[in-house]
């Protein structure tokens, strides 16, 4: 039972990564249909950030969360002015360019620090590992279960419970017609964008005490990320966190009994399979268009 | 001005008429070698400088540059500079065959030093054989390989294994977890590993391999709790070696009761994960920072000077510096018109220097190298203590786990 228990608290765990770095790439694919392949990066700038407030500025991972957020946020804010609204109408350009841009800033990060693989220090009072249940739990993974629960929450009232949401739902459905209720879809949609790569810079500062740091991790998280998004149905964030609570448990599990190896392909193939015969995702959010 | 075809042939036939006669040492054999000439020894750098694993070899550049320039500025070879072609062959084992075709059709080079995975250096490895040149090969290996083109300067797995685990089962137990990330590296020292624990009456609870750039531990660490091994013998290379490190502690398990016993964590990757989560795991290897001798200490602070005082030298990067000066005593023994790959190889030899490590030598029947291991355990500050170090220096054996197999002068022979 104990065991049962330490393996449903493990793909919790994995969950809320994959579910962290997910949520701001289902603001900006799931919700804008930007193909941003340059996601992984601004998840490495977020872990970057935390590197050099620590080293350079000596703050501490928490209170520097709130700097990352803002930081990122502005890049992708940018990012978003200066290139991707000219491509709104062309994906297959949005996926090029988005590409470049990731290599872009992977370079010049390795130009500006270099590409030894960098430090970013666990919070101490989170460093320690607690009994639960009479099972023993990782205290910081506890933590960002925590932060994704509420990261998720504020997401989910922004985009149903706000009138910024509102007017991004109406962008979303017909931008158009949403222009001529004197709805700044421009504005809207820089905002949104730098939302989500903010959310990615928190999921990169978040998973740094516990992987590594180099100008090359967005790669894997870029990958993981789109897994979760359309597994979980575009345009749905409630399918975004079953997906990532799904996959989470299911490699948990298949790690567990065989090897990690074998969990990370045979998710994939559930994935391939699931999605020949339900394109549309897990979650399809009703839309009156 | 038109062509006209009749005049081309004649044109064409003429010039190959002229280079047969003009230019007959292309008709000689031998004569394509490369060869150093002009008061130059031309010699290739071949390490990543971008890409996944540019992370350590952009050290193990700096180490090679490192040992050129110093070689340089005590008057050279017999009075001849080496000036050598760096090029990056961005961690793609392709590039690395591109870059090694150029450094050795189009650069002439004598010799070539380079690559850090296996994956490489298998990739460079026709290059070296088809064209009689020389690669020189600073890292650790699965063995395995008796190529007469590569001078092999790291450890082979009898050389950090021999007396690593009889050392581990005394101290720690007989139950071992082996770990590893999913190649061909992990599985040869395992392979061996797997034979000695057999010898010694140990066993191996689980053996697993992880992908490479693997992150997330959570379900390993969940079996390291379930099977309660005593030693976790740990091959995962890279980033995956950080995320380890750290999740093993902040899920609270403890070095003193289960401690991993790694043969590729160095100073590099514990600088990257924190001291902290390396503190009480173990490493073997046959060089570390902290080692006390006066060409270590020469060698560090050289090291630290060139290029800045944050660096750290570790077991991969000491090598490829020790080995352009082997390169050196080789060349000094041969006559400036005798410069080439062939005469190098055979010039290099049981050739004897001592490195930072301690005295080694190159093994004449299969040119890998002589070693000193070490064991030694990491301290929070991020450096290691020595705790074990080896009696006598070790003969590379690259077939250790195969005792049908023996690697001579003139190949691999099966007995």
């Amino acid at each position: 039972m104990e065991f049962v228990l330490q393996q449903f608290f493990t793909g919790l765990s994995i969950a809320s990564i994959l579910l962290l770095v997910a949520l701001g790439l289902s603001i900006i694919y799931g919700a804008m249909g930007v193909i941003n392949l340059a996601h992984g990066e601004f998840v490495m700038l977020g872990a970057y950030t935390a590197w050099a407030l620590q080293k350079f500025v000596g703050l501490n991972l928490l209170p520097s969360l709130v700097v990352i957020f803002f930081v990122v946020a502005i890049l992708g804010w940018i990012m978003e002015r200066g290139v991707i609204r000219f491509l709104y109408e062309r994906p297959l350009d949005t996926i090029l360019a988005t590409w470049g841009l990731g290599v872009i800033m992977q370079q010049a990060v390795r130009l500006a620090v270099g590409g030894e693989l960098r430090y970013v220090e666990m919070p101490s009072v989170l460093s320690h590992s607690t009994s639960f249940l009479g099972v023993e739990l990782s205290v910081y993974r506890i933590f960002i279960f925590a932060v994704v629960t509420a990261l998720f929450a504020l997401t989910w009232y922004l985009m149903q419970r706000t009138s910024i949401g509102m007017k991004l739902r109406a962008v979303i459905q017909n931008r158009d017609m949403a222009a001529c209720f004197g709805i700044n879809a421009d504005r809207i949609y820089g905002l949104t964008f730098a939302y989500g790569a903010g959310l990615a810079g928190l999921a990169g500062a978040l998973v740094s005490p516990l992987k590594s740091v180099s100008p090359e991790m967005g790669t894997t998280y870029v990958v993981d990320a789109f897994m979760v998004v359309v597994l979980g149905g575009v345009e749905s964030l409630l399918g975004t966190v079953a997906s990532a609570v799904l996959l989470g448990e299911l490699t948990g599990a298949i790690a567990y009994v065989q090897n990690d190896t074998v969990a990370k392909s045979l998710a994939l193939l559930a994935i391939v399979v699931l999605i020949r015969f339900r394109p549309q995702g897990l979650f399809v959010s009703k839309v009156r268009a | 001005m038109r062509i006209k075809r009749r005049e081309f042939l004649k044109g064409a036939a003429a010039l190959g008429a002229g280079m047969s006669v003009g230019l007959p040492h292309i008709w000689l054999k031998n004569e394509g070698l490369a060869r150093a000439a002009g008061g130059e020894i031309k010699v290739g750098v071949l390490f990543s400088l971008t890409g996944t694993t540019a992370i350590i070899e952009e050290s193990l550049n700096k180490a090679t540059i490192l040992a050129i320039e110093e070689i340089n500025a005590a008057g050279g070879i017999n009075g001849m500079k080496i000036v050598p072609i760096v090029e990056d062959p961005a961690s793609d084992p392709a590039t690395f065959a591109e870059k090694a075709r150029k450094l050795v059709l189009g650069d002439k080079c004598v010799s070539v030093f380079g690559s850090y995975t296996s994956a490489s250096r298998k990739a460079v490895l026709p290059v070296f054989e088809k064209r009689n040149n020389l690669y020189w090969y600073p890292t650790l290996y699965e063995g395995r390989e008796c190529s007469k083109n590569v001078i092999y300067t790291g450890a082979v797995p009898n050389q950090q294994q021999d007396e690593f685990i009889p050392w581990l089962i005394n101290n720690f137990g007989t139950r071992f977890y082996l770990i590893g990330s999913n190649y061909i590296y992990p599985k040869e020292e395992n392979n061996y590993c797997k034979k000695l624990l057999q010898k010694y009456g140990a066993e191996v609870v689980n053996e697993e391999y992880v992908p490479l750039g693997h992150s997330e531990f959570s379900s390993v660490i969940n079996k390291f709790r379930s099977t309660k091994p005593n030693v976790i013998f740990s091959t995962v290379v890279g980033d995956s070696v950080v995320a380890l490190h750290r999740q093993y502690r902040a899920a609270g398990l403890d070095p003193e009761k289960m401690p991993m016993a790694s043969l590729t964590t160095s100073e590099n990757e514990i600088a990257a994960m924190g001291g902290d989560a390396a503190a009480g795991h173990f490493t073997s290897a046959p060089y570390f920072m902290v080692h006390k001798s006066p060409e270590n200490e020469k060698f560090v602070a050289a090291y630290k000077a060139r290029w800045g005082q944050d660096k750290v030298t570790h077991f991969v990067s000491e090598p490829s510096y020790f080995q352009v000066y082997l390169f050196k005593q080789a060349v000094e023994k041969l006559a400036p018109s005798d410069i080439t790959p062939p005469t190098i190889r055979e010039a290099v030899k049981g050739e004897e220097m001592i490195a930072p490590q301690g005295r080694v030598r190159i093994e004449r029947e299969n040119l890998h190298t002589w070693l000193w291991p070490k064991i030694a355990r990491a301290k929070p500050n991020g450096q290691f203590e020595v705790l074990v170090e080896s009696s006598e220096w070790i003969k590379p054996v690259p077939y250790a786990a195969y005792p049908n197999q023996v690697c001579t002068e003139s190949g691999l022979k099966q007995t």
